[in-house]
């Protein structure tokens, strides 16, 4: 998985490619502990995203869940393979998704 | 009948994914299809990993079928650790709100969920999911 993040005061935009799964998890997760601290507004644009497993679902909801207390929270280009796995898991009601 | 055998590790994950997608190749499964399949398969392959010969290392083994008419595959991945069937794990909320969805607990109801047919069974000593899924949908089958 490639991973690029643009900060600009309190937004935060992070580009994911490729693939996030039980093994790529912990490479974003480090990435988010480290700065999610004053971010008011988190993007995720998964334009480049092509796989999403229960790990990476687990880590969205984590975000999810942090910026209902700080913020809001965007995920936008999300291609039909990662859709179809927001809706069977009811993610696609709980996650602003453009 | 393609067959792997390899330490069930995350570390090792790559290399299922790698194994599943070269039985897939070539094969007219959309890929929508490979990603479901693969994506069931790491449910359980990350599952055996994490619990079933913990904390020791132990083996998985996974064969691969892919033919018939209409197209299916079926994917069958077994281990010898600790007897355990987690199809009988509960389905979670899914309607539930953020703020009170527990974290984690999907990869079983996913797998379910993506597959056309999961069942368990423990045999000779060896904990075996097998997943199948067809390359025409039950509702598309039934419409034809």
């Amino acid at each position: 998985m490639k991973m690029k993040k643009e900060r600009e005061d309190g937004k935060l935009l992070i580009l994911l490619e490729g693939r996030l799964d039980t093994s790529t998890v912990p490479q974003l997760e480090a990435e988010l502990k480290d700065s999610m601290e004053g971010i008011t507004e988190l993007v995720f644009d998964f334009a480049g995203l092509t796989y999403l497993s229960s790990a990476g679902l687990r880590l969205i909801l984590l975000a999810q869940k942090t910026m209902s207390r700080q913020g809001s929270m965007v995920i936008k280009n999300v291609n039909s393979i990662v859709m179809e796995i927001f809706t069977i898991t009811g993610f696609a009601d709980i996650l602003t998704i453009e | 009948m393609a067959k792997m055998r390899i330490d069930a590790t995350v570390e090792n994950l790559d290399r299922l994914m790698d194994f599943l997608e070269e039985q897939m190749k070539g094969t007219g499964f959309s890929e929508m299809l490979v990603s479901q399949v693969k994506t069931a398969a790491e449910e359980i392959f990350v599952n055996i990993a994490h619990y079933a010969y913990s904390p020791t290392v132990g083996a998985a083994v996974v064969c691969c079928e892919v033919g018939g008419d209409p197209l299916q595959i079926t994917v069958a991945i077994a281990d010898e650790g600790r007897p355990y069937d987690p199809l009988t794990r509960e389905d979670p909320d899914i309607t539930l709100p953020a703020g009170v969805r527990p974290i984690g607990g999907l990869g079983i109801f996913m797998t379910k969920k993506l597959m056309d047919e999961v069942w368990y069974e423990y045999k000779d000593g060896k904990n075996i999911l097998t997943l199948r899924k067809r390359s025409v949908s039950e509702e598309r089958r039934s419409s034809l």
